[in-house]
Order: C-alpha cells, then sequence, then structure tokens
C-alpha cells in the first residue's frame, strides 16, 4: 500500500521537486499558538489524543514565533494586544499563513465595542476564518486541512523572491 | 439603624457641613459628602477608634449626563470593627476634579486610576495617574454617556494593514 508498495516493485519513484517540497510543507506546519483568550482552550483541545492534531503534523506548537509556519489567532484582539499580535507575526519566518480562529478575531464577534479591533483582517493577511464561539476542534481541524491544502498547491519557488521591504515593521 | 446613626453623629460632631444627603436604601447606607471636606472625613472616619474604616474596597464614578453636577465619584469603605460597608460619594461639576484619598487608603490608587481612564475625573495629588485599560495616548474616556460605544475612529492606532502575496 502506498509509498511502501511503490518502493518493493521499482525502487524508486518519479516525481517533481515542486510536489515532494509541498507535500513536505504541508505535513509539516508548525504552528504558533497565539491564544490570547478562550478560543485558545479549544486550540489546546485539538491538540488533545482526542481530536489529535498530529495527524496532520502539527502538533509541534512552538512558543517561539522564529520556528512556526502558522499562526493561529485564537481569541479577542484588542487594540493594545494588536500590536503585539502584529510584531509576532513579523519574527516569523516565510512563508507563513494565518488561521483567524473564532468569532472575535474574524469579525470582533460578541464584543461590538471600541476596544476590540473588528476583525484582524485589518492588519494582518488572513489565510482561513473559522466560524463559532469557540470553534469546535474539528473546526479548527478543517481550517488547518484548508491551509494544507492551498499549501499543496503552491509552487517550491513561490516564496523565493517575496519582497520583504514592503512589510511596514511594528515599532515599539 | 443605630450604626447608621452613630456614623452621622460623628461625622457631625467632627466637621458640621460636611455632609449634603444621607440615605439608606435596603441596608445601603450612603453619605454624600461636600468635595471640599472629602479628605478630611476619610482621614477621621478611617482613624477613629469606634468607627475604623479602614479598607477601601472600590471607586468609581457616575455619568449622569444631563444632571447639573455631571459626575458623581463613589468610593466604597469598610470597618471589619462594625462590618459594615459604607458608601461616600461626591458630586462633581464639568471638568471633574476632586482630591486623591490615596493618602488614606493605598488600595485607591489602582480604583482611582481606572476612574480617571474611564470617566476622566481627575484626583489632585494622586501619585500616578496614569491611564489603566486605555492606550497612554488616547484622548477620550470612554465609559461617559457622549463616548458612542463603537469608539472614535482612528483615536486608538492600529498596525498597518495586511501585505497580501
Ligand atoms: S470567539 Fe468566542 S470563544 Fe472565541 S475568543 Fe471570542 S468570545 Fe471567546
Amino acid at each position: 500500500m502506498g509509498l511502501e508498495a511503490k518502493l518493493q516493485s521499482d525502487g524508486f519513484l518519479t516525481t517533481t521537486i515542486d510536489a515532494v517540497v509541498s507535500w513536505a510543507r504541508k505535513n509539516s506546519v508548525w504552528p504558533m499558538p497565539m491564544g490570547i483568550s478562550c478560543c485558545a482552550i479549544e486550540m489546546m483541545a485539538a491538540v488533545d489524543p482526542k481530536y489529535d492534531m498530529s495527524r496532520f503534523g502539527s502538533e509541534v506548537f512552538r512558543f517561539t514565533p522564529r520556528q512556526c509556519d502558522l499562526m493561529i489567532v485564537a481569541g479577542t484582539v484588542t487594540y493594545k494586544m494588536s500590536h503585539v499580535v502584529r510584531k509576532i507575526y513579523d519574527q516569523m519566518p516565510d512563508p507563513k499563513w494565518v488561521i483567524a480562529m473564532g468569532a472575535c478575531t474574524s469579525s470582533g464577534g460578541m464584543y461590538r465595542s471600541y476596544p476590540v479591533v473588528q476583525g484582524i483582517d485589518q492588519f494582518l493577511p488572513v489565510d482561513v476564518y473559522t466560524a463559532g464561539c469557540p470553534p469546535r476542534p474539528e473546526n479548527l481541524l478543517n481550517a488547518l486541512m484548508e491551509i494544507q491544502n492551498k499549501i499543496g498547491k503552491s509552487k517550491s519557488r513561490d516564496y523565493q523572491d517575496r519582497v520583504y521591504q514592503n512589510l511596514k515593521h511594528v515599532e515599539n | 439603624m443605630e450604626i447608621n446613626e452613630l456614623i452621622v453623629e460623628k461625622i457631625k460632631n467632627f466637621s458640621p457641613n460636611a455632609i449634603e444627603e444621607t440615605s439608606d436604601f435596603r441596608s445601603d447606607f450612603s453619605l454624600v459628602i461636600k468635595k471640599d471636606e472629602l479628605l478630611k472625613v476619610a482621614e477621621f472616619l478611617k482613624a477613629d477608634p469606634d468607627l475604623l474604616f479602614v479598607q477601601c474596597k472600590d471607586v468609581t464614578a457616575i455619568d449622569w449626563a444631563k444632571r447639573k453636577n455631571r459626575f458623581t465619584t463613589v468610593y466604597h469603605i469598610y470597618s471589619f470593627k462594625l462590618n459594615k460597608i459604607l458608601r461616600l460619594k461626591v458630586n462633581l461639576g464639568e471638568e471633574p476634579q476632586v482630591d486623591s484619598v490615596v493618602s488614606v487608603w493605598q488600595s485607591a490608587n489602582w480604583y482611582e486610576r481606572e476612574t480617571w481612564d474611564m470617566y476622566g475625573i481627575k484626583f489632585l495629588n494622586h501619585p500616578d495617574l496614569r491611564r489603566m485599560y486605555m492606550p497612554e495616548q488616547f484622548e477620550y474616556h470612554p465609559l461617559r454617556k457622549d463616548f458612542p460605544v463603537m469608539g472614535i475612529p482612528g483615536s486608538i492606532p492600529l498596525p498597518s494593514g495586511p501585505q497580501k502575496d
């Protein structure tokens, strides 16, 4: 079955570099847990043995942005916090993706008031929005699979000449 | 109630004109204190051996929007000796200013900072009157009745916009 069967018959297989690279990339998405409030609990639940995010190669939650590919913004982002979120995002190496987890990050959610940013897409490039307050772990896994699909379609060269200077860095 | 009468009596002996009004609603006893007398009365209530209101539980404010004295600051203080919570109120006009009670109750420090942040009530002689929740450069006071719920667009800076590939 699968790879083993191939290797037994001929001992080699043909593919493209792009396919191999994106296959490797999409199955080793390391998330940055930007757990700001209640949604973070469901994010943790998605890693536990029942939902088991490691099936997708994403169990390695890294608490330093330098080792991450995917930022899961889980929680209510206030204006004050937005600068921190952006600063951490800026520190992640390219290529990187963002999941806006929950109603708060997607649209401000039930916090329709002055301190809460009404959707983090005002200052971050969001790839997948997740509905729910909080979203079930399945929903987060679904978002992760969407990200994997997106990565699967990318070419290995896509990120090599990414212009970095037009990203305006956040000052302290 | 006896304790209430005792408190009023004591304050009247100490400073005859300090109390503007008293009310006792469902055993929540409140005193409206003259603005200039607040600090003196606070010191007295804390130090008097029969009262000993040594703990300040809360400082907050009310914005009445249309009343002539638009703001009221509210202090909840507690006496272990009497097992009694007393509420002090001070009425303030536009551009409200009142003496800080931090010199009497240390715990009022952050409460007064919060009240300054949310209502813009200036506490005179406060050791460190910075904002509590809102960013330092924010110009408004969000819990005032004339502040819109959604805030004032552009009043709090966001990081620069998203950069799509
Ligand atoms: S979407 Fe709901 S669960 Fe998630 S952070 Fe907002 S309030 Fe909490």
